[in-house]
């Protein structure tokens, strides 16, 4: 059932530019992708440790800055600025966490707003580098790949599902390994899983490396993709809303942060006419999730499922989720 | 020197705001362990409400004051109510959760209702005071006035009265505050009118100096939680200090240093209190 989801939800992101050329219908669902690889991120410290990092949205910038300040300055191609661009937002985010994950609960969540919002201050105003306000334009998209042209709409599209398919799997594989499974533990109890041996501090600075590392990645991705950058990308609203995604899709799941993402950008889209209003709907769901549907659709629909076959081999409702998603 | 004098004045005036909306979110940590995210957002709205009474409804500046703070104290306990009660035994994180809701809801509604751009606040009290070589508007001396008065009558309540009495002891133990007969229920709603109320105080009190918008609260939330966090969690005392200290540094750290950078400071400041004491100043054995 699960390898049929996946299954199905490949052929589609797939097929999607044969069916729908369209490039508004397309752009749109590939900065969803890309926002659903940062929600990933996301998801792999707040869902595998139960941490809120609430700077998440400044590592996004760390990512696009790096890859548009090295394209445009430097003079660097996109594919090894794509990886400084990670390597500084995974770096930072070494240092943060080192600090921030002494702290627990409530303070680790002050901790990283305060360091996100800082990060926000220094790139509006260290203009000489960042641009200021204005942000960086004209960045250049990735370089040819034999005869396709990365500054075509369909290319572009592909490029970044490819992504997102890589991001997806890193996180379904660290889910399934050893490591993953410390995380869970970690999240579930860890009190426990100290008294049980593992190195909490060290696994939840893993952790939060592999969540920076993704936001830096999408935020790599998004800088060449679309072009310009600025320093709004970086702020806690940005945070915020991933956030929203990631509540709705479900935490600690691995289809949730894709089906969030999708589902609320596609209804975003549908509102048209009153999309910059649509939190006045998105904010009390979000509350109404959180309240009665903590487990968002993911998690719902693994434990419906459960409860329709109870024989799953599934015992909790965070490896109810344990993806064969990397079979996509 | 005169320069120097000037700044303490401006750290005064905006220590006092500082204080007010601090206060209000310490008194919700302290009594309940919830971190209020959407604090800042109360006191947008409060600046809103105040803002309607004296442009649309022209009541006046003080009636609009008032009217800010009957409605946000309202708000606050619909928010205890229908929010934070829900969720008082999920997980810290869900909690900051829906309070990301509930702001993400209330910049909007106020976007909605009164469009995005910043607006300027009329206020009657407009005139320029000199005393010794100092400039002052006759507003800014009314912020450090009101929030005087507001702080000494919260304490008053807090300390001398059989209801403030309630809140503190919730505050040092909820379960025994229960069993001792307190409606812990009711103490909970009535901090949470205490805290916006006080915010849509201090909010409609600085609108006027600063201009408002519907995204203020973002800026104001995490310095108020820089304050509590210098302040030790959930110390009223120690948020109106933490209050001044935070507005002193950056007044002085805007002219002295940076213009830039001063809105870094509170963050910095709390960046390094967590990093030296993971478990903040003056950390509450919780």
């Amino acid at each position: 059932m699960r390898r049929a989801f996946w299954i199905a939800a490949a052929l589609v992101a797939v097929g999607v530019p044969l069916l729908h050329p369209n490039s508004y219908v397309l752009d749109v669902i590939a900065k969803a992708y890309i926002t659903a690889i940062a929600v990933y991120g996301l998801n792999v410290i707040l869902g595998y440790t139960g941490l809120l990092n609430l700077g998440h949205a400044a590592f996004f910038a760390i990512g696009a800055y790096g890859v548009a300040l090295l394209e445009k300055n430097a003079g660097w191609p996109f594919w090894p600025a794509l990886l400084a661009g990670c390597l500084g937002s995974v770096v930072l985010g070494f240092f943060v966490g080192i600090i921030s994950l002494r702290t627990r609960g409530n303070y680790f969540a002050i901790f990283t707003a305060a360091i996100g919002v800082m990060i926000s201050i220094v790139l509006t105003n260290a203009d000489k580098i960042t641009g200021g306000n204005v942000g960086i334009v004209a960045i250049p998209p990735p370089p040819n790949i034999g005869p396709v042209s990365f500054a075509d709409d369909i290319p572009k599209y592909y490029l970044v599902l490819a992504i997102l398919v890589f991001a997806v799997a890193v996180c379904a594989l660290v889910r399934n390994s050893l490591v993953g499974r410390t995380f869970v533990a970690i999240a579930d109890n860890e009190d426990l899983a100290r008294a049980t041996g593992v190195d909490v501090p060290r696994t939840k600075l893993v952790a939060f490396m592999l969540s920076t590392f993704l936001a830096g990645l999408a935020g790599g991705v998004y800088a060449a993709y679309v072009g310009f950058l600025g320093p709004d990308q970086s702020g806690l609203d940005v945070t915020f809303q991933q956030l929203l995604f990631l509540v709705v899709g479900g935490i600690g799941t691995i289809s949730g942060p894709l089906l969030g993402t999708l589902l609320l950008e596609g209804v975003s889209q549908w509102l048209q006419g009153v999309q910059q209003y649509r939190f006045i709907i998105f904010g009390p769901l979000l509350v109404v999730l959180v309240i009665f549907f903590p487990h968002g659709i993911a998690g719902g629909l693994a434990r419906l499922q459960r409860r329709i076959a109870p024989r799953g081999p599934t015992p909790s409702a965070r490896t109810a989720n344990a993806p064969e998603a990397a079979a996509s | 020197m005169h320069l120097f004098f000037q700044e303490l004045l401006n750290g005064l005036v905006v220590g006092s705001i500082y204080a007010l909306v601090a206060l209000g979110l310490a008194l919700i940590y302290g009594t309940m362990g919830v971190p209020n995210f959407a604090h800042g957002h109360l006191y947008m709205l409060g600046a809103y409400v105040a803002f309607a009474g004296v442009t649309i409804a022209h009541i006046g500046y003080w009636p609009s004051m008032l009217a800010a703070i009957v409605v946000l104290a309202l708000v606050g306990v619909l928010l205890e109510r229908l929010v934070f009660r829900p969720l008082r035994n999920a997980p810290e994180v869900n909690t900051i959760i829906a309070a990301v809701g509930v702001l993400f809801f209330l910049q909007q509604f106020a976007q909605l209702l009164f469009g995005g751009d910043y607006r300027v606040f009329p206020t009657p009290y407009d005139k320029v005071v000199h005393f010794g070589g100092l400039v002052a508007t006759q507003q800014q001396l009314i912020v450090i006035v009101a929030a005087a008065v507001l702080m000494i009558i919260l304490f008053w309540f807090l300390k001398r009265t059989l209801t403030g009495a309630t809140i503190e002891a919730v505050a040092q133990n909820r379960a025994g505050a229960a069993l001792v007969g307190i409606d812990t229920d009711r103490v909970s709603m009535m901090v949470f009118a205490i805290s916006a109320g006080l915010a849509a105080a201090a909010a409609t009190l600085i609108a006027s100096i600063n201009l408002i918008s519907p995204s203020m609260g973002f800026s104001v939330i995490l310095k108020a939680f820089a304050i509590i966090v210098l302040g030790g969690m959930g110390s009223v005392p120690g948020a109106i200090l933490g209050a001044f200290i935070l507005a002193f540094a950056e007044s002085f750290g805007g002219t002295y240093i940076s213009t830039s950078y001063q809105d870094a400071i509170a963050f910095a400041v709390l960046v390094i209190i967590l990093t030296v004491r993971p478990t903040g100043l003056f950390a509450k054995g919780t």
